[in-house]
């Protein structure tokens, strides 16, 4: 027999406050409600100032708060320095990126957000032609990132990437056909 | 007649059931807010008296185990993250475990250290956003904002090692992809600090709370026979008394290192499941204070391995306890990159399936605090 099974489908103990034998409440009904009754006001007063102290405390503290005011916080917000947004490619100055067009990073995607064209230039050298990212597919895993040798492809800082228009999710990351930096 | 006598409380007259209600049916979910999620409960009721529930499932199926066979070992992991999102560290790490027992892998002594951080430090982030959500379910929405000040510490540590805030994607077989920052002990020290005296302010706010035990003590009663039956682990299983803990009982990683507790609860009431998990707050911090103790401050975090894991054939397990049970890897695997089969065993899914022994004769009201102390997570429950 379980627990349970003796007394019904519910115990009978309802807890603390209640765990008086059964044979008191028979004898005085009237008197046992009557404390309970009480008990259970002063002791439901009683924890409930003591949780209304915490909060107090907090009230009369500001400074204990730690709430950031966001959409006005804005041009002082400092992001992790590991931070994962979506996929970008660092250009330099002379808009020169480090990407060789060797796959490795479409191949490491779980998704097939990444789609890279390579094309060969006049030397007949293969480089990159166009670095197609999907956002919207894209689960910001980094194992492209990882995967890349030539450290080409970094993950951004923007965490702010809701558009209106489904069209504006598929990126191309390099800025022209490119070719590896020297 | 007898099930709403009972349900009387000692000291108040006793009252009759109205011959004339009619029992009827109620759909909880699948948007309700106190279901966490898209789970739909379907509610018999008698008045305000539950007399039985039917969780339907399968609202967030993703068919992730299906997906698992397309893609290789190392893209998998990501997937993981979207199993129980609030332990997807624990779960990286099984998945991890299982490849590294089939691929005969190790892992460098600083890179356990690194795991078992981590996976511990999740464990209590876990269970601050159960405390701060069981407060919200039963109406004390103070306890929401105390328990996301403090979460909120744990994350941002979790964003400075990783990058990210809730699909970590952070463990690989061999250790993690990264190593932690210099910033990470000081800042688990902090966060240490902080714990202790916000556990005492939890125990004046919620745990202290008069009305607050009045329904939890004695509501939702799982025994130990039924909790076993149904394949309860976590907290759940320990609140009803079953003395199981896999990083006791089974160690993985390097927890046999360590001297930690396993909490046990009598009644296996939802005050029970409450008590429970708080001490197994004090538990993991224990766990973490001989981690920054005995942790090497050099060495590497990662053992090297070839870019292309093969599992030769065969299969392997592993499991882990995550913050809400036991969560266990099974790989079937042919000798090629991708596994031939991925089986994950989620804690939810036998978790959630008990709520109909549980919450049988309590009111509705009940019911809501049973789902807030069972704590599951929908996505892990349909994967």
């Amino acid at each position: 027999m379980t627990e349970v099974d003796k007394h019904g489908s519910r115990p009978q103990n309802l807890g603390a406050f209640e765990r008086e034998p059964e044979k008191q409440d028979e004898e005085k009904p009237k008197q046992g409600m009557i404390a309970r009754y009480c008990s259970l006001i002063f002791g439901g007063t009683k924890s409930l100032l003591t949780g209304m102290k915490v909060t107090i405390f907090t009230f009369l503290n500001p400074k204990s708060t730690v709430t950031q005011q966001y959409p006005e916080n804005k041009d002082t917000l400092e992001m992790k320095e590991r931070f994962r947004g979506q996929v970008i490619m660092p250009h330099n100055e002379d808009g020169e990126h480090n990407c060789t067009a060797c796959t490795l990073c479409e191949k490491a995607c779980p998704n097939g957000s990444i789609n890279v064209l390579p094309t060969k230039n006049i030397a007949g050298k293969k480089i990159l032609g166009k670095y197609i990212y999907r956002l919207d597919t894209c689960t910001i895993c980094a194992l492209c990132v990882e995967a890349c040798p030539f450290d080409a492809i970094r993950m951004g800082q923007d965490f702010e990437l809701a558009t209106l228009n489904k069209d504006s999710l598929e990126l191309v990351l390099n800025k022209k056909e490119g070719r590896w930096k020297s | 007649m007898d099930l709403v006598s009972a349900q009387v409380p000692a000291g108040f007259p006793e009252t009759h059931p109205n011959e004339l209600t009619e029992e009827f049916y109620l759909n909880m979910g699948p948007q309700h807010p106190a279901t966490h999620g898209v789970l739909r409960l379907v509610v018999k009721l008698d008045g305000e008296t539950v007399k039985g529930v039917v969780p339907h499932l399968g609202y967030i199926h993703r068919s992730i185990e299906k997906m698992a066979e397309s893609e290789t070992y190392v893209q998998n992991i990501h997937l993981t993250d979207r199993l129980d999102y609030l332990s997807c560290h624990m779960n990286n790490l099984c998945l991890c475990m299982a490849v590294e027992k089939g691929a005969n892998i190790g892992v460098p002594e600083r890179g356990e250290y690194i795991r078992i951080m981590i996976c511990e430090l999740q464990r209590l982030q876990s269970h601050l956003l159960w405390w701060a959500t069981f407060g919200m379910d039963l109406g004390a929405l103070t306890a929401f904002l105390y328990g996301f000040d403090q979460r909120e510490q744990i994350t941002d540590i979790f964003e400075d090692v990783c990058g990210a805030r809730l699909t970590m994607n952070y463990f690989r077989p061999g250790g993690s992809y990264c190593d932690v920052p210099d910033t990470f002990i000081p800042r688990v020290k902090a966060v240490l600090e902080g714990m202790e005296k916000s556990l005492d302010e939890y125990a004046d706010l919620v745990g202290g709370n008069m009305i607050i035990q009045e329904r939890c003590q004695g509501i939702g009663v799982l025994t130990k026979e039924k909790a076993i039956s149904y394949g309860c682990s976590g907290p759940v299983a320990r609140a009803a008394g079953v003395d199981y803990d896999v990083r006791r009982d089974d160690p993985y990683g390097i927890y046999d290192r360590f001297d930690f507790d396993v909490p046990l609860g009598k009644n296996g009431d939802c005050y029970d499941r409450y008590t429970v998990r708080i001490e197994e707050m004090r538990q993991s911090m224990r766990i973490l204070e001989q981690c920054i103790k005995e942790m090497p401050s050099e060495g590497p975090y990662r053992s090297k391995i070839k870019t292309v894991i093969k599992i030769p054939e065969g299969h392997s397990y592993a499991n882990v306890e995550t913050a809400r049970g036991l969560f266990g890897t099974y790989i079937v695997s042919d000798n090629k990159p991708k596994p031939y089969r991925l089986k994950y065993r989620s804690p939810n899914f036998s978790n959630v399936n008990i709520i109909d022994e549980v919450a049988k004769g309590f009111k509705v009201a009940d019911l809501v605090t049973v789902l807030a102390t069972l704590d599951p997570v929908i996505p892990d429950i349909d994967r």
